[in-house]
């Protein structure tokens, strides 16, 4: 047994967040002080987890901790990450890492920006949901996925009921959490019944995934129980037809939590749906792949095409989540190893890209008062890191060569071309728009002379915001620049689950 | 006749005795300011009971005592833990109590249920269980109507008093049928004679039918939890949350025995039965709390369709049914205590028992706005709070025994139950009081409530977590009832 790694890394959030809780309620500095030091600890932790499988091993499940929990139902906790969750661990680390950053704020009575209002209960409510998100990213057993899964759920809850936008937050929190919840309990249902399927077929009483690959479901069983434990998680990545909780939810959050929602939250959706759906019921894949593929075209496309039409930075924001997860969803549903590969980069690349894109919406709102585009301008004057940040993005978004974007876009729209040329041709109109609506916006919001009401009261992001921004920048202008660096490590993974949909 | 395993085996029902006469002897001795304190020494007195049979009283090979009245097995004695448990804290949450807190009796009629419902636990004779549940029923009809001067309280205390009492008749006559046609009252013997073979199928359902009615009273499943809201409503609140518990968990107990232990034959009846009740009981519980203001109102639905969830496990009708169910009541009783134990404590301070009440509660105390959100989260269902293991447990059995429709019926009612425990939240978290500064209306907690309700939280939080002691007692149980 060796150093236990992925437990610290899971369970530092959630101690954190007890500590937090235990802190008195009137010193803000110090609870967020602490709130940092826990997620640059878990950061590293993540780095050092993720340089470690690059450099070392490279192959199958590494890290590998297992503790009995319950031996009478086979339900043990069982971490380990392979090629496929070590990037979004560390994509995890980041997000944690910056959105602490961000909520820090600036509590200078003309700007409030950031978390005023009981910061205390904001990041202990926010380790918590970090802690699940983790605990799935590292989970090979079923039960304590689901376990975790769920504890990643409700604490958005609370978290956007309380520190959200004030016009939709209500509406928003509980439409997400059911939309959600009802998507998890769906899946349950398909989990236990493979519990049962492996049982009757092996004799064997196990949550254990690893055992479950091999534990012989029928083909009929497959085709039966795919599509509810692949749609129950893929609500949670934004899939359509049920993306519709993604956009207000995105919008009515406050601007980390935004950033966890798609940042990270949006991919535990596709990572469940994959690790779950896909790579215990592949002959049901294979069945329904067609099906799953035209969903995500429909969201590449429409949710593009929405985004493009928006008047809110941040409803464009989340409907460009959508198109991005559908690109997620499309390379997952290809079933081959490019399409697989690209979609893993693209997870990575859009958790990073998007959760800048709302860390700048949210410095800009902060400061301005208002997201609707019509109104802004001129914010490359009195704000040029977050603007350069928000390009930076948007080149990512739009798939350029050199970012990160481009790496893992290229990869999906070939896999797809492999099984279906017509959807590739298709689902590339999304770039086109994508490119006319983030460099539109880029022109209005950043480059256009500043509105009057405007003028004089915006004034520059803080020290810890532009930390935040040089952060995200890196990853993604370093994986644009050296795709080495993340593609061969997700290919690594990619070759497991072609094993399990049987070699080709 | 006194053998040490007959001594042993109802350990806790003697020291549940001893304190209860301790407690009427003493009392009259303190001054009426003092008398809260026999709430210590009900709660503690409690605990060292737990530990004694724990050391001493605890269990081996399943063995009948007695003269065939009682099954001293480990199912009984969890059961008995957990009763106990829910005494102590229900005595603890009742002694700040303004009217019944400072009065010796209160105590006194809470151990005698209390010594009620131990010995429904392990009755295994169709007298003794009857005797067992009379007396853990008439000092509960007594603690409802507790508030003499309260029309709430004298209503819903005299509402249970007759339901039940009709309820109790119809199981009678359900006994006194078991009774005619197998000519025994000892349960295992009732399973030999009562069987397919020389009982027509008419007469079994009508039988069943009236043993259903009689528990599923005490359960409060639907169609017979109608006087649980307004009994819940006007008892004091502490007696509602173990009406709500101990009571319900003692019902399961017995139905879980008399219907495993007696009548295992006609089991493809009353499985069938019991699927219909769950399904009804889940779905009416949860709608009907839907619309509820009141939050005792919304706690006594919510636990009318927690019972439907727990049934699940009982129409399983196999080992891990079983344990689920043990589970189940484990995580819903340390759960809902919780529930209204924090209730009774914001009453106490405001007076108040709307659920618009408790906007800015988490401004106005933190720590009991977290309690709130462990209690609420786990009754909804969510990790890492009781509340969610213990409905997988409860759904995998369901699963297990080919009743995937039922599962699928809990699951959309969980969705339901989601819905409005958040609601509740929404109003701890979010909204503020009107035209109030929060700082100016702090909600303090006494010393037996920080106790109980800190104790329970933690216990919400581990039994969601390290499950597998609980688990491991629960299987044990289970395991004897099948062999």
């Amino acid at each position: 047994m060796n150093f236990p790694i992925l437990s610290i890394i899971t369970f530092l959030p959630i101690a954190a967040g007890v500590l937090i809780l235990m802190m008195p309620a009137g010193r803000k500095n110090e609870t967020r002080a602490v709130a940092l030091a826990a997620a640059t600890l878990d950061l590293l932790l993540s780095g050092w987890v993720y340089l470690q499988y690059l450099t070392q091993d490279m192959t199958g499940y590494q890290f590998i901790e297992q503790y009995n929990w319950l031996p009478q139902l086979g339900i043990s906790l069982h971490f380990g990450v392979d090629g496929m969750s070590a990037p979004l661990v560390l994509l995890t680390g980041i997000v944690m890492f910056t959105g602490v950053l961000i909520s820090w704020g600036d509590d200078n009575p003309h700007v409030m920006a950031g978390i005023q209002d009981r910061p205390r209960e904001f990041f202990a409510f926010l380790f918590l949901l970090a802690g699940g998100v983790f605990g799935v990213f590292v989970s090979l057993d079923l039960f304590m996925l689901f376990f975790f899964y769920e504890i990643a759920v409700f604490p958005m809850y609370l978290l956007i009921a309380i520190w959200g936008w004030v016009k939709t937050r209500e509406y928003a929190a509980m439409k997400l959490t059911l939309y959600l919840f009802i998507g998890s309990v769906v899946a349950l249902v398909g989990a236990l019944a493979m519990y049962w399927v492996q049982y009757q077929n092996t004799g064997v009483l196990s949550f254990d995934m690893l055992q479950m690959e091999s534990a012989g479901f029928s083909v009929a069983f497959q085709n039966l129980w795919f599509l509810p434990v692949f749609l129950g998680f893929a609500v949670l990545g934004g899939i359509w037809p049920f993306h519709n909780w993604s956009p207000d939810g995105h919008v009515a959050a406050p601007t980390a939590v935004s950033m966890f929602h798609a940042g990270v939250l949006m991919k535990l959706g596709a990572f469940a749906a994959l690790r779950v759906g896909v790579m215990l019921l592949p002959e049901g894949a294979k069945t329904w792949a067609p099906l799953i593929m035209g969903f995500a075209a429909i969201a590449v496309v429409y949710g593009a095409y929405i985004a493009f039409v928006q008047t809110d930075l941040k409803y464009m924001i989340g409907f460009s989540s959508v198109s991005h997860m559908g690109l997620v969803m499309l390379g997952i549903s290809t079933l081959n190893a490019t399409g697989l590969t690209g979609a893993g980069v693209q997870m990575f690349s859009h958790g990073v890209m998007t959760a800048l894109f709302f860390a700048v919406t949210g410095m800009i709102y902060d400061r301005s008062h208002t997201r609707m585009i019509p109104e802004l301008g001129g914010m490359m004057k009195v704000m040029p890191f977050a603007a350069v940040g928000f390009i930076i993005g948007g080149l990512v978004s739009m798939g350029m060569p050199g970012f990160s974007g481009f790496v893992a876009e290229f990869p999906i729209f070939m896999g797809v071309w492999q099984e279906q040329w017509l959807v590739a041709v298709i689902a590339s109109i999304s770039i086109v728009i994508t490119a006319a609506y983030i460099m539109m916006n880029i022109r209005k919001v950043f480059f256009s002379p500043m509105p009057e009401h405007l003028e004089g009261h915006v004034g520059d992001v803080t020290v810890l915001d532009k930390v935040a921004i040089v952060t995200l920048c890196l990853f993604m202008v370093a994986l644009g620049m050296f795709p080495s660096i993340m593609v061969p490590m997700v290919e690594t993974g990619v070759g497991y689950i072609m094993n399990l949909l049987g070699g080709a | 006749m006194f053998t040490p395993l007959v001594f042993a085996s109802i350990l806790p029902e003697i020291l549940i005795l001893v304190l209860g006469i301790l407690i009427l002897i003493f009392e009259p001795f303190w001054k009426e300011d003092q008398r809260r304190n026999v709430g210590w020494l009900t709660a503690g007195g409690l605990f060292i009971a737990m530990i004694v049979s724990l050391l001493f009283g605890r269990p081996g090979e399943a063995v009948t005592v007695l003269g065939g009245m009682i099954r001293f097995d480990w199912l009984g004695f969890f059961f008995k833990m957990l009763f106990m448990f829910a005494g102590a804290a229900t005595a603890l949450l009742l002694m700040d109590h303004d009217r019944a807190g400072h009065r010796g009796e209160s105590y006194v009629l809470l151990l005698a249920s209390l010594l009620g419902m131990n010995l429904m636990a392990v009755s295994s004779d169709l007298v003794m269980l009857y005797l067992a549940i009379e007396t853990a029923s008439i000092p509960l009809y007594v603690l409802s109507g507790f508030l003499l001067n309260d029309e709430r309280s004298t209503e819903g205390g005299f509402k249970y008093l007759l339901f039940g009492t009709v309820a109790s008749t119809i199981m009678l006559y359900g006994f006194s049928l078991l009774f005619g046609f197998s000519g025994t009252t000892n349960l295992s013997e009732i399973a030999a004679m009562f069987t397919t073979s020389n009982i027509s199928p008419f007469v079994g359902f009508g039988v069943i039918i009236l043993l259903a009615v009689g528990l599923g009273f005490k359960v409060s499943l639907v169609p017979f939890h109608f006087w649980a809201p307004d009994v819940y409503q006007g008892a004091p609140t502490p007696i509602a949350g173990y009406l709500s518990t101990a009571s319900k968990a003692a019902g399961l107990a017995v139905v879980m025995r008399l219907f495993f232990a007696a009548l295992p034959d006609f089991a493809s009846t009353w499985t069938l039965i019991f699927a219909a009740l769950a399904a009804i009981t889940m779905t009416v519980g949860n709608l009907l709390a839907l619309p509820q203001t009141n939050i005792k109102r919304l706690l006594a639905y919510s636990s009318v369709s927690h019972a439907g969830y727990a049934l699940i496990g009982v129409v399983a009708f196999n080992q891990l049914g079983a344990t689920s169910v043990v589970f189940y009541l484990a995580a819903y009783i340390v759960t809902n205590l919780l529930a209204f134990g924090l209730v009774m404590a914001f009453s106490r301070i405001t007076g108040l028992e709307e659920i618009t009440d408790y906007a800015g509660l988490s401004r106005r105390n933190p720590f009991m706005a977290l309690m709130m959100l462990a209690a609420f989260l786990s009754l909804a269902g969510m990790p890492p709070f009781g509340g969610f293991v213990a409905k997988v447990f409860v759904f995998a059995a369901g699963v297990q025994a080919g009743y995937t429709w039922l599962v699928v019926v809990g699951i959309i009612n969980s969705i339901i139950g989601v819905y409005y425990y958040l609601n509740v939240l929404k109003y701890v978290y979010l909204y503020r009081m009107p035209n109030e500064d929060e700082e100016q209306h702090p909600v303090p907690l006494t010393r037996p409530y920080t106790i109980a309700l800190v104790v329970l939280t933690i216990g919400v939080i581990l039994v969601g977590t390290v499950f597998a002691p609980w688990f491991g007692w629960a299987s044990d149980g289970a395991f004897l009832l099948f062999n």
